[in-house]
């Protein structure tokens, strides 16, 4: 009897199966929407139908506090350096140029004393942290949406966001050095240091520093010498 | 003889768009969308394929037995498509009009696993060796199960010509055998008489419903025969890699593909021919209304050439959604089980079938 009642379950089995797939062929004449995780329909949209994301015609929307590319507003920057001195993984490099005097105001009325001569993020390095656009003061650097920014060049993954030509910012140091020479000349005042300012002089040597400071706390490489060494005899 | 017109370029195209289609209904049983970049809804990515296909390097291995490597595909591809000579398409035109046409059908299909066993066993390869020696005892196994079911119908028809048993199943078997007469379920005795009214209730599985059980038998073996999943043992892609074709590339690797589709398509048309009523229409004669006749058409005009094919054609691309759709929803069976389903289950109820299928003639008479 166990022969007839084997035939008897696989055609029920069978007709099962043959049913729930019959059904997704059905259920395939609808494609879900692609909706946002923030969607309250997100869950029951690809209950049934066809689910696919064709990616690059279509993509699901991001949340608004997504963190994905930074970008920064360079006109509203007013090269603090608190971003990349907040960066855990030292993936932004900005070197500033003290102005003169107030070069401008930023969209939220903060003067700007400081020319923006490079403002360099590394997205390869950047760990999506968001800490560098919690520090912004004037909130210039920002995460947008996008996050599909693949390269063929490894050197493309670093965004330049300054806007200053070689020549300006030539022209910019020499003012500076200017301004700093008459203000040495007129030295016999000491009455009137600006030592608010003095120490944020110049901020790129001051980064270089910093990152100058662990390298000689840093005698991990003992072969080197010797390697160079023999390279100089082989020479 | 002619049919070859018309088989070859079907052929061509039927394997493009099922190959299509296949694609879609995988994608649609699995919620994908499949093939959707080459062309409008992706109707060209086969198109697309088949000319990579066609370039690729014609590669034969080095230890491979070169003559037999080389010639396999096509005799592969020549057993299947020798079967669609005997095939009629229309009510005036058929191949090969032999009186033992399913005879001849049946005799050359087999031929196919002669390719396939050259095929394997010249890739001097153990994964297509094995391919090989599976789909010689599974198509050996089924061939029994096959025949017999097949011989149910023509115990039912008592003829072994396709166009004879195509002309019986429709309005027209009067204008093929002058004293033919069909009646509702093949019950003589009930005497209601369907000669005139056609459509649906003269196809085979009507006339005698002792065949429906049969086309299932039939159905199955027809899947083991062309390797179709859930029996595509001899090219288990996960065990395999795949199975007697592995170390074919390019055109030759093509011509075992559209072999294969080949088979797929030869199946189901001795299928519909043998049970579905062939190129007959569907629709009956209801009194006036006279839905057979209208779309069948008289016989030689242009009319009934148009409905024939026609009908022909949708049942037979019916019968290749059904095989790809169990495709699609069934794992592959296990050898033991595959021998198990043929010899226990389905050559024994095959038999069975067959005393009735002849008790059933009896009535109708």
């Amino acid at each position: 009897m166990a022969y007839f009642k084997n035939i008897i379950s696989a055609a029920k089995t069978l007709s099962k199966g043959l049913g729930v797939t019959f059904n997704h062929i059905k259920e395939s004449r609808r494609s879900s929407n692609q909706v946002g995780i923030n969607d309250p329909s997100y869950f029951s949209e690809f209950e049934s139908g066809i689910n696919t994301l064709q990616y690059p015609h279509e993509s699901i929307p991001v949340p608004d506090n997504g963190r994905y590319k930074l970008h920064n507003e360079i006109d509203d920057c007013i090269v603090c350096d608190k971003c990349a001195k907040v960066c855990p993984v030292d993936c932004i490099d900005i070197e500033g140029i003290k102005a003169t005097e107030i070069i401008g105001k930023t969209s939220d009325g903060t003067s700007k004393r400081i020319h923006a001569a490079k403002f360099d993020i590394d997205m390869a390095k950047c760990c999506f942290c968001g800490l560098c656009t919690t520090v912004c003061p004037t909130e210039c650097l920002t995460m947008t949406k996008s996050y599909d920014f693949s390269v063929y060049d490894f050197a493309d993954h670093i965004y330049s966001f300054a806007t200053m030509t070689p020549l300006e910012i030539l022209e910019k140091k020499k003012l500076l050095e200017q301004s700093e020479m008459e203000r040495t000349v007129a030295k016999p005042l000491p009455s009137k240091p600006k030592p608010v300012i003095k120490p944020k002089l110049s901020i790129s040597s001051k980064s270089e520093e910093i990152a100058a400071k662990p390298k000689p706390a840093k005698p991990v490489f003992k072969p080197r010498p010797m390697i160079k060494k023999k390279k100089n005899t082989d020479d | 003889m002619s049919t070859i017109l018309f088989f070859l370029p079907l052929l061509l195209v039927f394997a493009v768009l099922a190959i299509y289609g296949e694609r879609k209904i995988s994608a649609f049983i699995q919620n994908r969308y499949g093939p959707m970049e080459t062309g409008y809804y992706g109707l060209l990515q086969t198109v697309a394929d088949l000319l990579k296909l066609l370039q690729k390097e014609d590669i034969v291995p080095r230890v491979a037995s070169k003559a037999l490597f080389l010639v396999a595909p096509f005799v592969i591809f020549v057993a299947v498509f020798a079967g669609f000579s005997v095939v009629p398409v229309l009510p005036t035109w058929q191949g090969a009009s032999i009186n033992t046409g399913v005879f001849f059908l049946l005799a050359i299909v087999s031929l196919d696993v002669i390719g396939i066993i050259i095929a394997g066993w010249a890739s001097n390869n153990k994964y297509s060796l094995l391919g090989a020696v599976r789909s010689a005892s599974q198509i050996i196994s089924y061939e029994v199960p096959l025949t017999l079911s097949v011989v149910c119908v023509l115990v039912v028809t008592q003829s072994l010509d396709l166009q004879v048993i195509s002309f019986q199943q429709g309005v027209l078997s009067n204008s093929y055998f002058a004293d033919a007469e069909n009646y509702l379920f093949g019950l003589s005795f009930a005497n209601v008489n369907t000669t005139e009214i056609g459509g649906v209730l003269t196809w085979n599985i009507l006339r005698a419903p002792v065949l429906i059980p049969v086309w299932i038998i039939f159905f199955i073996t027809t899947l083991a025969e062309s390797n179709r999943a859930p029996f595509d043992l001899p090219e288990a892609e996960s065990e395999l890699v795949s199975g007697f074709h592995t170390e074919y590339s390019g055109f030759r690797w093509a011509i075992i593909m559209l072999s294969e589709y080949g088979m797929m398509l030869l199946t189901s048309l001795l299928g519909v021919i043998l049970f579905f009523g062939s190129w007959n229409t569907p629709f009956p004669n209801i009194g006036s209304i006279k839905l057979a006749s209208w779309t069948t058409g008289e016989v030689g005009s242009m009319a009934s050439v148009f409905w024939a094919v026609l009908w022909l054609l949708i049942k037979t691309i019916i019968m290749v959604f059904i095989q790809m759709w169990i495709r699609w929803t069934y794992p592959r069976v296990r050898l033991d089980q595959l021998m198990s389903l043929g010899w226990k289950y389905l050559t024994p109820a095959a038999l069975v079938l067959l005393f009735f299928s002849a008790l059933w003639r009896l009535m109708m008479v």
